[in-house]
C-alpha cells in the first residue's frame, strides 16, 4: 500500500529555517539566570545566557519590557555606556563569560514554541531571538526561563505623565545605569518590595517626598519600615493619589486622605516631585512561559499569574523550567538573592533527569492579602478618581468604557436606545474574561502589549463582578511577547516547499469552485485538483 | 442542577454561523436558545481575517446585499466598510486574482483593473513590489469581534436566550426526531435543532447517525500597531488576507495550516508559530512602506472543513428536524446570509433566496471513507492518540 502524499498546503515536512541548536538556554541575566548558566555551563552543557538589557532608549520610550514612563535620565541614550554600566552592575556576568556561557545582551526572547495536543510542527523547542539588526530562531533542548518581575500599573488623573513609572523600571535606571531622571519621588504602595525599592533609590540618591498607602496601615516588613521612618521619610497611610500635575511631566503629586469606606475625603495636600513610582504590585514576566503552553495560575503566594511548578522548577512543559521572579515573587525572596540563586540550581541539577514529581514547597503565605490588596489599590485610585483618564494609554480606554464594555472611540458609535450593554450584560454565567472584554474595548490591545493595564483591567472586572482577583482568568499572551517591526522578520527564510503556496487559503482547489460549475458528487478520487488556483 | 426552560429552536454553537442563525430566528419571534460551550466567538469566528467578499458561494448575492445595513439591522457596529484591492506582486498572481473579477462579473459586480500607478495612489503603503491589482466594486471587510457580538445582543433584543460554558453530552430521539439535547447542565427540550458547532460538527452529527465529514486545522494571523488609516483598508494580495483595521492596525493572515485531531470534548489550545515570521515578511511585501509597524500579537485559531471546502447546510436524513451547518472554513463573511439559509431551512424546509444544492450533504454520498488519508490530512500533534 501507497502512503498518500501529504496535503501541500499544509505544515507537514516544512522544515524551519534553524540558525541554532544548543543544550541549555536561559532567559534573563539576573541573579537566578546567572546562576542557572554558570550551574548548567559547569556541569558541562553547552550555554546559550540571552538579556534583552540594555534595551535601546528607543524601546524604553516605549515601555517595554518595563514601565519606564520616560524616567530615562539623557545618559541613557548612550548605548555604549548604558552595555558597561549593565555588565559593571553585576560581578557574575563577568563570571559567566568566564565559565564559558555564550553570553548575549541586548538580545530579546520573543517567542518560545513547543509541541502540544494542538502543535505538531515543531523540530523540537524552539525560541525565537532578536537584537537590534536581527531575528533568528534557534534549537534548544532545555530552556531556563528567568525573565524577572514587572509591576501592575495603577492609574490616576495624569498618570500618563513622564515621571509615573513602575518600581522595577526605576530600580534598573538608578541601580544598574545610574541613569535615573527623577531626582524626587513619591512611592505608591508598602509592601516589601516597594519598601526595597524606596531603600534602593534613597541609597542612590533620590529623595523620597513620600510614600502613600491606601490601607489603613503600612504591610511591609517592619525593619524596612523602621529604616525608612529614621531617614525621616514620610510614611502617609490611608492616603491615595488624586492627581499627578505639571505642565510637561510631573511636578506634583496631590494626595488625600481616604474615608473607612476607601474613598477619599478631605483637603489635598501638594507633594512636590518629579516622579511617582507605582510599587502596589510586583508581579512575575510570564509574557513567554504563558504564550509556549506552561500551565499558570493565580497563586497569591507567588504574587499573582505564576507557572506551576514541581520541587525542581520544572513547569508542565518538559524541559522547560521557571527560576527567579518569573516563577513567583515573596517578600523574602526579594530580599535574598540566595533564594532565587538556589531555584537555579535545583533547575541545573534536573536537567536531563527524570522527573521525580514531586510537588514544590509553597512558599509561605503573604502577610496581606494581595488580591484584596490591589483591589483596593483600584478602587481607591481609579474607580473613585474624580475625572476620567486612561486606564489603557495605548488605547485611550477609560475604566468606565471598561466596565460597560463601550466601542471604541475611533466609530464614534451613539446608540441612546442600547446603553444597557454594560459587563453584568456580557457576563452571563461565567468570569468575566479580560480577553472578551478587550476584543470590545481595545483595553489592552496596543503596542505596549497590556503591559500597563492588564493587572489593573483584570481588577476593574474583578470589582465589577464582586469576584476575587483569582477568579478572573489571565489574559493570554502570545508572540512576540516584544513588538517586532515586519522588516525584522525577512532573517528567518522560509522553505521554497512552502513559499509556494500562499495563494489559495486551505490550497483546496473544490473550495473555489463557482457555485454553478460544482459536481453533485465529491470523490477524492474525481476530484480536478490540478493547476493553479487562488481563494477569494 | 436547576432545570433549564427548552426552546423551540437550540443551535448548538456560538460561534457566527449559530448566532446569525439564532438572530434571524429570533428577530421573527421564533423562540431560540444557542448553547456555547465555552465563550461566545472564541474559536474561528473570533479569529479571522473579517473579509466580506466570496463570489464564488450561492450566498454571495445575499451577502453583498446585507452587509451595508448590517449595522441598521442588528443595531450594533460590525465595522464594516465596503469595496477591497487585491494586490499583485508578480504577474503569476496578476492572472490568478482575475478570477475573482469573472466570477463577481457574471453575477452583476464591477471591478477595476489597477496599474502600477493607480495601484499605489489607491494604497499609500504599497511600494515598488506591486506590478497590478484589481479593485473590487464590492465586498468589504467588518471587525469580527464587534459583528459576532452584535449577533448575540441583538438575538437577546429580541427575545432569544444563550447559554454559554454548556457542553452538549448527547441527543434524545424519539421516533425519528430531537427532542431533546442532553448538556452538561441538564436536558434542554428543543422542536428544532440547528448543529453550528464548528470542529465539533462532525463529532455531535455522527452521534445522530450521520456523520458531517470534518477535519480540524490550525491557522495564523498576525497584527501591527496602528499606521494612518488608507483611504480603503481593505486591502491584500501578495498571498495574503486581511485588511487594516479602523483603528489603523494592519490584521493580516495566510501561509501554510497544520491539520489537527480534535479532543473528545472541550477545546484545543490555539498555539502561534514561527509562521509568524514569514507572515511578517509577505506583509512587508505587500505593504512597503509599513516595513518599520511592528508586530504586536499573533493569533491561532481551529477551524473545520469538509472534504471539498465547501459548506453543509442541509438537514439530516436520519432525524428529520435536525438542522446541519458548516462553512468550511470560510464563515465569516457570509454569515448574514448562512444565518438566513439556516432560518429558511428551520422555517420554511428549504432555503427560498439561493439555490444551496451545493451545500447538501448527498453530495458526499460515494466519498472515499479514509478520504482524510487520501487527501494527505494527516495529523501530527500530539492529540492523534485521542483521534475519535
Amino acid at each position: 500500500m501507497t502512503v498518500p502524499a501529504s496535503d501541500p498546503k499544509s505544515v507537514t515536512g516544512k522544515p524551519l529555517a534553524i540558525a541554532e541548536s544548543v543544550d541549555v538556554l536561559v532567559i534573563g541575566a539576573g541573579p537566578a539566570g546567572l546562576e542557572a548558566a554558570i550551574g548548567a555551563a559547569a556541569r558541562g552543557f553547552g550555554v546559550l545566557l540571552v538579556d534583552e538589557n540594555p534595551v535601546p532608549f528607543r524601546t524604553m520610550g516605549d515601555d517595554v519590557p518595563l514601565h519606564f514612563g520616560q524616567g530615562m535620565a539623557a545618559s541613557a541614550r548612550n548605548r555604549n555606556a548604558m552595555m558597561e554600566a549593565f555588565v559593571a552592575s553585576e560581578p557574575r556576568i563577568a563570571e559567566a563569560f568566564e565559565a564559558g556561557v555564550d553570553l548575549r545582551l541586548g538580545t530579546a526572547c520573543w517567542g518560545l514554541y513547543a509541541n502540544g495536543p494542538a502543535l505538531g510542527w515543531m523540530p523540537g523547542l524552539v525560541a525565537g531571538l532578536a537584537d537590534e539588526e536581527s531575528s533568528i530562531l534557534v534549537q534548544v533542548q532545555h530552556v531556563i526561563l528567568a525573565c524577572g518581575r514587572r509591576d501592575m500599573g495603577l492609574g490616576f488623573p495624569g498618570w500618563e505623565k513622564p515621571g509615573v513609572m513602575g518600581a522595577t523600571a526605576a530600580l534598573n535606571l538608578a541601580t544598574r545605569y545610574d541613569a535615573f531622571g527623577p531626582r524626587k519621588v513619591v512611592i505608591l504602595g508598602s509592601n516589601t518590595e516597594a519598601l526595597t525599592t524606596a531603600l534602593a533609590l534613597r541609597d542612590a540618591g533620590v529623595t523620597i517626598a513620600a510614600i502613600v498607602e491606601q490601607a489603613a496601615e503600612p504591610i511591609g516588613d517592619a525593619d524596612l519600615l523602621a529604616s525608612l521612618s529614621a531617614g525621616g521619610i514620610e510614611i502617609l497611610a490611608g492616603h491615595v493619589v488624586r492627581e499627578a500635575t505639571g505642565r510637561d511631566g510631573v511636578e506634583a503629586a496631590l494626595v488625600a486622605k481616604l474615608d473607612g469606606e476607601g474613598r477619599p475625603i478631605g483637603d489635598e495636600r501638594t507633594i512636590a516631585c518629579d516622579g511617582i513610582v507605582l510599587a502596589v504590585g510586583a508581579t512575575p514576566v510570564i509574557d513567554l512561559i504563558d504564550a509556549a503552553g506552561c500551565k499558570v495560575a493565580f497563586q497569591a503566594e507567588r504574587g499573582g499569574y505564576a507557572p506551576v511548578l514541581d520541587a525542581s522548577q520544572r513547569t508542565s512543559l518538559a524541559n522547560v523550567y521557571a527560576v527567579g521572579d518569573c516563577a513567583g515573587i515573596w517578600a523574602d525572596k526579594t530580599r535574598d538573592r540566595a533564594i532565587a540563586e538556589a531555584e537555579a540550581a535545583r533547575a541545573v541539577a534536573a536537567l536531563g533527569e527524570e522527573s521525580a514529581e514531586t510537588e514544590t514547597v509553597a512558599p509561605s503565605a503573604p502577610g496581606y492579602d494581595i488580591s484584596a490588596y490591589r483591589l483596593a489599590w483600584v478602587r481607591a485610585s481609579v474607580i473613585e478618581a474624580r475625572a476620567e483618564f486612561h486606564v489603557c494609554q495605548c488605547e485611550e480606554v477609560t475604566a468606565r468604557e471598561i466596565l460597560e464594555v463601550r466601542p471604541p472611540r475611533y466609530l464614534d458609535w451613539q446608540n441612546e436606545r442600547r446603553n444597557d450593554r454594560s459587563l453584568s450584560a456580557l457576563l452571563g454565567d461565567g468570569p468575566p474574561n479580560p480577553d472578551q472584554v478587550k476584543r470590545l474595548t481595545r483595553a489592552g490591545m496596543g503596542p505596549c502589549q497590556g503591559r500597563r493595564c492588564r493587572e489593573q483591567v483584570a481588577a476593574l472586572l474583578a470589582l465589577g463582578a464582586a469576584q476575587p482577583l483569582s477568579a478572573i482568568p489571565l489574559a493570554g499572551y502570545r508572540a512576540p511577547v516584544r513588538p517586532m517591526a515586519l522588516a525584522m522578520t525577512v532573517h528567518v527564510p522560509e522553505a521554497p516547499e512552502q513559499a509556494e503556496h500562499w495563494d489559495t487559503w486551505f490550497g483546496m482547489h473544490a473550495q473555489w469552485v463557482p457555485f454553478w460549475e460544482v459536481p453533485a458528487r465529491y470523490t477524492v478520487a474525481t476530484n480536478d485538483a490540478t493547476g493553479p488556483v487562488a481563494s477569494e | 442542577m436547576s432545570e433549564i426552560k427548552g426552546a423551540s429552536v437550540v443551535i448548538v454553537g456560538g460561534g457566527v454561523t449559530g448566532l446569525s442563525a439564532g438572530w434571524w430566528l429570533a428577530r421573527e419571534g421564533v423562540d431560540v436558545l444557542v448553547l456555547e460551550k465555552g465563550l461566545i466567538g472564541w474559536e474561528a469566528s473570533g479569529r479571522n481575517g473579517g473579509g466580506c467578499s466570496h463570489h464564488h458561494s450561492p450566498l454571495f448575492a445575499e451577502e453583498q446585499r446585507l452587509w451595508p445595513i448590517m449595522d441598521e439591522l442588528l443595531g450594533y457596529p460590525t465595522e464594516f466598510r465596503g469595496e477591497r484591492v487585491r494586490l499583485a506582486s508578480s504577474e503569476h498572481q496578476m492572472a490568478l486574482y482575475g478570477r475573482a473579477l469573472r466570477n463577481a462579473a457574471r453575477q452583476g459586480f464591477e471591478s477595476d483593473v489597477l496599474d502600477v500607478k493607480q495601484a499605489k495612489e489607491m494604497v499609500p503603503l504599497a511600494g515598488d513590489t506591486v506590478v497590478g491589482g484589481y479593485h473590487y466594486k464590492f465586498g468589504g471587510h467588518a471587525n469580527p469581534h464587534r459583528t459576532l457580538q452584535g449577533y448575540a445582543w441583538a438575538m437577546q433584543d429580541h427575545g432569544g436566550r444563550i447559554l454559554q460554558h454548556t457542553t452538549v453530552t448527547g441527543f434524545r430521539t424519539e421516533g425519528g426526531r430531537v427532542v431533546a439535547v442532553e448538556t452538561d447542565r441538564g436536558e434542554i427540550g428543543c422542536d428544532t435543532l440547528v448543529l453550528a458547532a464548528g470542529p465539533q460538527t462532525g463529532r455531535l452529527s455522527a452521534m445522530l447517525g450521520q456523520e458531517v465529514p470534518v477535519q480540524s486545522a490550525r491557522c495564523e494571523m498576525i497584527v501591527t500597531e496602528p499606521l494612518p488609516l488608507m483611504p480603503l483598508g481593505g486591502v491584500d494580495g501578495c498571498g495574503l488576507y486581511g485588511r487594516q483595521t479602523l483603528r489603523g492596525n494592519l490584521a493580516y493572515g495566510g501561509g501554510p495550516h497544520e491539520w489537527l485531531a480534535m479532543a473528545e470534548e472541550g477545546t484545543l489550545p490555539k498555539p502561534t508559530t514561527p509562521l509568524m515570521l514569514h507572515m511578517g515578511k509577505r506583509l512587508a511585501e505587500l505593504l512597503p512602506k509599513a516595513a518599520h509597524a511592528r508586530i504586536i500579537r499573533s493569533w491561532a485559531g481551529v477551524i473545520e472543513n469538509t472534504p471539498d471546502g465547501r459548506p453543509v447546510i442541509d438537514r439530516l436524513a436520519a432525524q428529520a428536524n435536525v438542522v446541519v451547518a458548516t462553512l468550511s472554513s470560510v464563515g465569516f463573511g457570509l454569515s448574514p446570509a448562512s444565518g438566513r439559509a439556516i432560518r429558511d431551512l428551520v422555517v420554511d424546509g428549504a432555503c427560498g433566496f439561493a439555490d444551496i444544492s451545493s451545500f447538501s450533504l448527498a453530495r458526499f454520498a460515494e466519498l472515499e471513507p479514509n478520504w482524510r488519508d487520501l487527501q494527505g490530512w494527516q495529523v501530527t500533534a500530539a492529540t492523534e492518540a485521542v483521534a475519535a
